[in-house]
């Protein structure tokens, strides 16, 4: 688990919608090496994210964080948590 | 897909004083490129050591020195969640039997995702080998205003940076000229940090002396992406492409095969004819020529349909297909990238077994290898189409549809279902220990397809389907025309038979009657007794576990039928020793759903062998398939003379 400043307006990254931004707070998962990788995938706290698209049926859903596109399905954008969303 | 570009060669045998330099970066990195312009045509395919993970080893020659070049599976860590990836951590740490350390690394990094991949970067460095940085895709970060200076780049990591466009050949040579130098490479004195925000800090501040100004977010993939992935147009769009992609395969192929077919037809008539043993002529025509023509003949799908994957995944559209479709296959635990190997497999499970190779997770791979066999291949169609035809009158229609049309239909949806099933079963089967893994998928930009990787990717997966698969359907199709013509027999023994030896046909029929295989046929009858079939069935099914279509020909032969190409009259006339119709509804919807489910097909056994790198998976799917054939294929009877059938 990598941990960041607590703070109440905290999502997960899981519930912003297309087109809205957030910044990592921590990435919480239940087995710390797969916390571990999506850090290294590039959700390490303090980078800045976007939703991208939504996949035709929902999930999974693109992102972009440090300059490329990489998609996730829901259980595993549940584990980033983000703060400051907006537009 | 990536991986099944590098080129299988001859192996090399390579003196234990040359160097060995492991290749890594992450996947969509410009790896494969890199590989395939240091080490050309000379690459060693195979398997690390007990696990489903391919092993690319090349051999790169600059001057008189000789590098060993070992391509490591791509990453985004060294951290390994899973066996697969552990693979990585033990050939880097000399951990791994078999596989010696590698002495210095080549880390290759896509200069548009360098903020990300400088992650793998610090990762490596802090493994305290001699290490060079290898970036690629330096036009597309200056097409898209990006902007890198790649000397100080070099200075700030403390370790040579070369920087190459894989497939314009630019900066391979002065990539080539630093190998040479690679016990020179200077090591950093102060591995990077490895703790996430400390690391982050280590890389802004590496990008901020390299002058790094990212790329702008590439808009002809925007615009794309807008239509392609867009929740209506984007499932059009990709029915369109699955459709498009069937058709081509099976029509564009169409014409080629047949010209394979003619070509070999007349091979063998040239033979038959100039042969002047004729034990020996039909020796060479059918079971040679006969035995690769079965080979040969799907060579032009297998080239068109990795043509298309080649296209498909150059452009990006693979990534794109999997992530509409990974929705549809969460249903059964398996991934988007599961769904393009079973796609494939629709033409071949060949070739969709290989194309497994892009899945992460060693549990997916394995529930999907042992699915493909299900998807319906092209080599059932010829028995669809015989059995079809004696099932259903041509004339019958079911509203608009015809009959026949309407059972082929069912037979491939049936197929698919069960795949998808299987792959379900296989998968909670495997996921009973061991975590599961992450879904994670990049979405690279939108590029134009290299020639080169594209004409490469299609040549290695030809080559090695030939290679592999025609010595195993060679030597059986040999094995059966002896079986079937075995013992020989004397004009006196054929005159006491009561048999005229002048008229072939008889002799041929007799021949058969009272051959080995036939004798097999009669053996195995205890097992298909129950689902209808007889001797001669028998044979047919024996003859087709070697490849499919030979069910036709070789009921054809056992027929005795005048043109064993078309032998449904001679079929629909066969009696069993009672007089009875041998061809009744209720054997025939037997035989339909036995070869739905069956593995029968020396070529997959051959290629789940070589990917799975032991005999364990290869006789799963053949136990596990059979039994479940025999087992639906009696129910199939049963509910057909229950229906009156």
């Amino acid at each position: 688990m990598t941990t960041g400043p607590q703070n109440s307006s905290d999502r997960a990254l899981a519930d912003l919608a297309p087109g809205e931004q957030g910044r990592v707070v921590r990435v919480v998962a239940a087995v710390a090496s797969i916390a571990g990788r999506m850090v290294d995938l590039g959700f390490s706290p303090g980078t800045p994210v976007a939703v991208v698209r939504r996949a035709p049926l929902g999930d999974p859903v693109v992102y972009r964080v440090k300059d490329y596109e990489v998609c996730l399905r829901r259980a595993q954008a549940a584990c980033v948590q983000v703060t400051g969303a907006d537009r | 897909m990536t991986a099944a570009c590098h080129t299988g060669g001859a192996a090399t045998v390579t003196p234990a004083r040359a160097p060995r330099l492991a290749l890594v970066g992450s996947p969509n990195a410009g790896k494969t490129s890199i590989f395939n312009a240091l080490t050309g045509l000379h690459a060693k395919t195979g398997n690390y050591p007990g696990v489903t993970v391919s092993r690319f080893v090349g051999t790169c020659r600059v001057g008189a020195d000789r590098y060993v070049i070992e391509d490591l599976p791509g990453t985004y860590s060294l951290d390994p969640i899973s066996a697969d990836e552990r693979i990585l951590v033990d050939v880097l740490d000399g951990r791994l039997d078999g596989v010696a350390r590698p002495d210095a690394l080549l880390v290759a990094v896509d200069a548009t995702t360098l903020r990300r991949s400088l992650g793998l970067v610090a990762q490596l460095l802090a493994r305290g080998l001699p290490t060079c940085v290898v970036v690629t895709f330096m036009d597309e970060l200056s097409r898209r205003q990006g902007r890198l200076d790649v000397a100080a780049l070099g200075q700030a990591l403390g370790v040579p940076v070369v920087a190459v466009i894989g497939n314009r050949g630019q900066g391979i040579a002065e990539l080539r000229e630093t190998l040479t130098g690679w016990d020179h490479w200077p090591v950093p004195t102060i591995a990077p940090p490895t703790e996430a925000a400390e690391r982050d800090a280590w890389a802004e501040s590496v990008l901020g002396f390299a002058g790094y100004h990212p790329p702008q977010p590439h808009r002809v993939t925007q615009r794309v992406d807008a239509v392609l992935l867009h929740p209506l147009w984007g499932s059009l769009v990709f029915l369109a492409v699955m459709v498009l992609f069937f058709q081509t395969v099976f029509t564009v192929a169409a014409p080629a095969q047949d010209q394979i077919e003619n070509l070999l037809g007349r091979l063998s008539g040239l033979v038959v004819a100039h042969v002047p043993e004729p034990w020996l002529a039909r020796l060479l025509g059918e079971a040679v020529i006969g035995g690769i023509g079965g080979v040969l003949v799907f060579l032009p799908q297998i080239v068109l349909l990795f043509l298309l994957i080649a296209l498909l995944e150059g452009v990006g559209y693979l990534a794109r297909a999997a992530f509409v479709m990974d929705r549809v296959m969460a249903g059964v635990g398996l991934e988007g990238r599961a769904f393009v190997a079973l796609l494939s497999s629709f033409a071949c499970a060949v070739p969709g077994i290989m194309a497994t190779r892009t899945l992460p997770s060693a549990k997916d791979r394995v529930a999907t290898m042992m699915a493909a066999p299900l998807m319906t291949c092209s080599a059932r169609l010829p028995v669809y189409v015989l059995m079809i035809g004696l099932l259903v009158d041509p004339s019958a229609r079911v509203g608009p549809f015809g009959a026949q049309g309407l059972v082929m239909f069912g037979l491939y949806l049936l197929g698919a279902v069960s795949a998808m099933l299987a792959a379900w079963a296989f998968k909670r089967l495997g996921d009973r220990r061991g975590l599961a893994l992450p879904f994670y998928m990049e979405m690279p930009p939108y590029r134009l397809p290299r020639p080169r990787s594209v004409l490469l990717m299609v040549w290695d997966s030809a080559r090695s389907f030939l290679r592999k698969c025609s010595t195993i359907i060679v030597a059986t199709s040999f094995a059966l025309w002896l079986l079937l013509n075995l013992p020989v027999h004397s004009a006196h023994h054929l005159g006491a038979a009561g048999v005229d030896a002048g008229d072939p046909a008889a002799v041929a029929a007799y021949t058969v009657d009272h051959s080995v295989a036939a004798g097999l046929g009669r053996l195995v009858s205890p097992v298909f007794d129950p689902l209808g079939f007889d001797w001669r069935i028998n044979i047919g099914v024996l003859s087709a576990q070697s490849a499919r279509e030979t069910f036709v020909a070789t009921l054809g032969q056992v027929a005795a039928a005048n043109d064993p190409e078309h032998p449904d009259d001679a079929l629909r006339a066969m009696t069993d020793a009672d007089g009875r119709r041998l061809f009744t509804p209720p054997t025939l919807a037997a035989l339909l759903v036995y070869f739905v489910y069956a593995l029968q097909c020396m070529s997959t056994v051959a290629v789940l062998r070589r990917e799975t790198g032991t005999w364990k998976w290869p006789l799963i799917a053949f136990g596990y398939l059979n039994g479940l054939a025999w087992l639906m294929a009696y129910l199939a009877r049963m509910a057909v003379i229950a229906l009156g059938g």
